[in-house]
């Protein structure tokens, strides 16, 4: 025989891959939803890690941050002496405002100093157009490239801004990234604003004197030799910074763009661990289902193939084959999507995380682990219907299987007492017949209604968080930061301004946190008694009362001190006199966003023995007057940040409609096509059962839609008693995503969106109806006097 | 056989309809042609059939199998279409007949009975006969149907608790529970016993006696001619012979 030849199982194969190509391809794009994310997930993981460590390394990226008030030079030396360190730098870095012709909000800026190493700088720039400043010339900035694209700033153009009080006009030199703020996001806010946060670099000889700082820097980073732990390093740090205002040193786990950026990593790899298994749980089941039924419906030709002198193992590794065909087609159809979503999500990353170059690649590893897991797949799939095949005996499987077998035991009849017509008892009777099959069709549904239902909610939740923050929380106009904590009346002047109809003040306090061995770096605000602008709310958002004295503690951060109502913790205030404190914990309140915790501001004053004090203002400003307060407040030479609470809301509200935006339209997408997957499958097959049923319905004169309804009553059915269960999945798969996906940044409310089961329902229902549809095509086109003849 | 309320409320309903002209043909088909597959693969089922069928007449069809006579049974009966030729039931042509139109008139005027029962297993004997009662105009009671086919013991059972010829009795109350004017049976004893299909065809008999049912019987069994008032030899797709019994054989005297 020629060796090119297709032997005729192989082709039988093929033939029988072609004559259910519909349900072969439905399962192939289960296989294949699972894969493409596996290969997005696992490709966006790979891609971000290299590019982020070799980006930090090549930039030196500090191990360490470490902010005083005010340190000289000197103390350089000793930090440099402490054993670990490989590499410090004394830098300075502070707050100021841009002001660009034509925009009337305020800009905040944040400058940093540039190393004066010339050779080896921590956290270097690059420098994406332009040039290095010219050293001998003071007015030559950096601009972060972000800001400049906003603002389509290019080198040559001149900046305007004011630090310090004063108003200086700059010209760039050059646009530039930094591995510091690949997450280029400003002090206190929420999310990514390009337009309205600068990053300015300059030489350490222009900024020391804007920043009264000559001869003196105000933060020291650090790299660290090799396999030396930050946290043997950091209290040596805070040691020799705290008589210079110390202001705890931390390493850059903490530091703010890093943390964005591990969060997501963290989360994407949840992500991928979650989702591809209930993908492959889905292949694997109905690849089993589908080939059970090719292995029964096809009895008597293994029979005879066995009579001919067919092994065993050679029709159980054609069956095997089928699954393995059916997977790999999927594996290679989501490979190919993985790529493509993996790209798509590069895209939308390259907007908010900026690196001098990020390409989304898939290694080889990926490609193995797809490989791997859709093998395992199939053969998991195909397993008992091919033992079945090759367990079969040939003269028993030449004999019809025998009839279905229905008893007119109890229940059989009795249950169904009640007046149903006959088609609706064929209906029943075949569900209760097949109990198994009849679950395992529901639960297949259900975990796909399950997974739209956890992305209904995610976008709840989402919404949960923009809205309690945002209008119940927040419900300032305005926010307005000085550059240090100023006298109360100077922050009163405020309300003097046109428009200002209410002034609330606020002291932050930047503290670390101790209870137990366990600490946390954050801040404390302190508010007025009853603060209506931006309000202390309990977890039912009702607000909660600002004790006159002791600690108001959000229930994240009070998790991650083990710590509870009652207690006295240890407060290290890192600023001021620097204090170390106990302080009573007297109430504890749920947040969304991040781990705050509150005093009284008297309190908080009197604490660190500065009375009167206030790091800022909550303003609320008359509608028309906001255009010319923003103007106004650019000329106040204290302000060091200012923030529109609707331009952050619409920020934020874009950030989430891309990122996570896109996500949820390719998973919602992706529970689909499970949903219809799993239907059309359990449709064909039960239609395949039923042929000559339908057949005869059809020639006692029942109607095609009549005779369709036996199948597609069932798929209905089975579909509605799906929607509990399904919900059910939501509702557990979503409690457990929540916490999975909650971080220090922003607690994920677990709320359960009824309305997110309505649309999650809906899902599957459309899925029903698709496969019924389909199905009742197939029952139009039945060929009663075949269907008859064929004893399927 | 059949108690004389329900056969006089039968009957009648059947003269009523019958009255404008009792004496018409059920059937009449000319050059009647049915082609499966096309080019070298065509099989010629039937090769240019004419018939014309009596209202009430008993007919059997008889020849060997692939001789066309299942497939003529199947255009009558409005499961199959022929290829070419015209057929018409009473005045209606059936051949030009939409999908819907053959799906009331098999609802409205025919039952069939088939070799292998073809019975619902997931419905009990009772319920299968149902089954018809509830898309027809003015059916038989389902248990009615059943007693007069003698299982009136035996209604609440499934088809896997039946015999064969119980099961095809099913299969015939559930055909005339809704009284058919015509009722196709394609060989109707051939899964059955000699004793048993000798009781299937004496029901059969006494429905096209007391009630003129139209029965065209399609059968291997050359023995089951002798009930016909006429018998069609089929072979190779075209009627070879009609032989009309001048007088017609109880099914008791029928051995095979």
């Amino acid at each position: 025989m020629i060796g090119m030849r297709m032997k005729a199982l192989d082709l039988k194969l093929i033939r029988d891959i072609w004559r259910i190509k519909g349900q072969a391809l439905a399962i192939s794009l289960v296989q294949a939803s699972g894969i493409a994310l596996l290969v997005m997930s696992l490709g966006m993981i790979a891609s971000l890690t290299e590019t982020m460590t070799a980006y930090y390394d090549r930039y030196r990226f500090a191990d360490i941050f470490a902010a005083a008030t005010r340190a000289p030079e000197l103390a350089l030396e000793e930090l440099r002496s402490i054993e670990g360190v490989s590499a410090v730098e004394g830098r300075v870095v502070g707050g100021g405002l841009v002001d660009i012709e034509g925009v009337d909000a305020p800009i905040t800026a944040q400058f940093v100093s540039r190393s004066a190493d010339a050779t080896a700088p921590l956290n270097d720039v690059h420098i994406v157009r332009g040039r290095a400043p010219d050293p001998v010339r003071g007015d030559e900035i950096l601009l972060l490239e972000a800001f400049a694209d906003a603002h389509g700033l290019e080198p040559g153009d001149s900046l305007p801004v004011t630090v310090y009080g004063a108003r200086r006009v700059f010209r760039i030199a050059g646009v530039a990234l930094s591995p510091e703020y690949v997450y280029a996001i400003a002090p206190g806010a929420l999310a990514v604003d390009d337009d309205r946060f600068a990053v300015i670099w300059a030489s350490y000889d222009t900024l020391a004197p804007a920043f009264n700082l000559d001869g003196a820097f105000n933060e020291a980073v650090f790299r660290l030799a090799r396999g030396v732990d930050a946290a043997r390093v950091i209290p040596e740090i805070d040691r020799i910074l705290a008589p210079y205002g110390g202001r705890g040193a931390y390493d850059n786990g903490d530091q703010v763009s890093n943390r964005f950026l591990s969060e997501e990593l963290r989360q994407l790899t949840a992500m991928a661990f979650i989702m591809t298994p209930i993908f492959m749980s889905v292949t694997i089941f109905l690849l089993n289902v589908v080939i059970s039924r090719m292995v029964q419906t096809e009895r008597e030709q293994i029979g005879l193939l066995k009579s001919f002198g067919y092994t065993g193992g050679e029709i159980g590794a054609h069956y095997a084959k089928f699954a393995l065909f059916i997977a790999i087609v999927g594996a290679a159809i989501g490979w190919l999507g993985g790529l493509y979503l993996g790209r798509v999500m590069t895209g939308i990353y390259q907007e908010y995380y900026r690196f001098p170059f990020l390409l989304f690649e898939t290694d080889l590893r990926t490609i193995i682990y797809a490989a791997g897991l859709s093998v395992l797949g199939a053969g998991f799939g195909a397993i008992t219907a091919v033992r079945a095949a090759v367990a079969l005996l040939p003269a028993e499987a030449m004999r019809p299987p025998a009839p279905e077998f229905f008893r007119n035991a109890k229940g059989a009849t009795k249950g169904f007492s009640l007046p149903l017509d006959r088609p609706t008892r064929m209906i029943l009777r075949r569900i209760a017949r097949r109990p198994f099959r009849s679950l395992a069709l529901v639960f297949g549904i259900a975990a796909a209604m399950g997974l739209s239902v956890m992305m209904q909610f995610n976008h709840a939740a989402i919404n949960h968080i923009l809205h309690a923050s945002f209008r119940v929380i927040d419900r300032s106009d305005m926010t307005v930061r000085f550059t240090e904590a100023i006298d109360e009346a100077a922050a009163l002047e405020l309300s003097k301004l046109d428009g200002v109809t209410h002034v609330e003040p606020f002291r932050d306090a930047a503290v670390i946190f101790v209870n137990g061995g366990k600490e946390h770096l954050g801040s404390i605000t302190g508010v007025t008694s009853a603060p209506t602008l931006n309000r202390v709310l309990d977890d039912e958002l009702r607000p909660a009362p600002v004790p006159e004295s002791g600690l108001l503690l959000s229930a994240p951060l009070a998790q991650l001190l083990s710590a509870d109502v009652g207690d006295e913790i240890e407060v290290r205030f890192r600023e001021g006199r620097r204090p170390t404190i106990s302080i009573e914990i007297v109430g504890l309140i749920d947040v969304m966003i991040g781990t705050p915790a509150y005093m009284s501001i008297e309190d908080l004053n009197a604490r660190l023995m500065e009375p009167g004090r206030v790091s800022g203002a909550y303003l609320s400003v008359a509608p028309d007057a906001r255009a010319a307060l923003q103007r106004r407040t650019k000329e106040i030479p204290q302000l060091a940040a200012i923030s529109v609470r609707e331009e952050v809301l619409t920020n934020f509200e874009q950030m989430l409609s891309e990122g996570p935006g896109v996500f949820r339209v390719i998973m919602t997408f992706f529970a689909t096509v499970i949903a219809v997957g799993v239907v059309y499958n359990g449709a064909r097959i039960t239609f395949a059962e039923r042929r000559h049923d339908l057949a005869s319905l059809r020639i006692l004169g029942f109607t095609k839609a009549e005779a369709g309804y036996v199948v597609t009553g069932e798929i209905v059915t089975l579909a509605i008693a799906a929607l509990p269960i399904g919900a059910v999945i939501g509702v557990l798969l979503w409690t457990y995503i929540s916490t999975a996906l909650s971080t220090e940044l922003y607690q994920v409310p677990t709320v359960y969106d009824p309305a997110g089961l309505g649309v999650a329902g809906c899902t599957v229902v459309f899925a029903a109806l698709v496969a019924s549809f389909l199905i009742q095509k197939d029952v139009d086109k039945l060929d009663m006097a075949s269907a008859l003849k064929a004893r399927d | 056989m059949f108690p004389g309320a329900l056969l006089d409320r039968f009957a009648e309903r059947r003269q009523a309809a019958h009255s404008q002209d009792p004496d018409g043909f059920a059937f009449r088909a000319s050059g009647l042609t049915k082609v499966y597959g096309d080019g070298a693969a065509a099989v010629h089922a039937l090769r240019g059939v004419d018939l014309e069928v009596g209202r009430g007449e008993l007919i059997v069809l008889l020849g060997p199998s692939g001789s066309g006579k299942s497939t003529l049974l199947n255009i009558l009966g409005g499961i199959d279409r022929a290829s070419a030729g015209v057929a018409f039931y009473e005045s209606a042509e059936l051949t030009a007949m939409s999908d819907r139109t053959l799906t009331a008139y098999r609802r409205r005027h025919v039952g069939f009975i088939f070799q292998f029962y073809n019975l619902m297993p997931s419905l009990s004997a009772r319920e299968n006969v149902d089954l018809v009662g509830e898309i027809a105009a003015d059916p038989m009671d389902a248990v009615e149907a059943l007693s007069l086919v003698g299982l009136a013991e035996r209604v609440n059972h499934f088809p896997s608790e039946l015999s064969g010829g119980e099961q095809q009795r099913v299969a015939i109350a559930r055909a005339i529970a809704k009284n058919p004017d015509v009722l196709f049976c394609d060989e109707p004893t051939g899964a059955l016993d000699s004793k048993t299909g000798i009781e299937v065809l004496r029901v059969l008999k006494d429905l096209n006696e007391r009630l003129s049912t139209t029965i065209l019987i399609v059968t291997h069994a050359a023995a089951t001619a002798a009930m016909a008032d006429r018998v069609m030899h089929f072979s190779d797709g075209r009627i070879r012979e009609v032989v009309t019994n001048e007088s017609k054989a109880d099914p008791a005297d029928i051995h095979w």
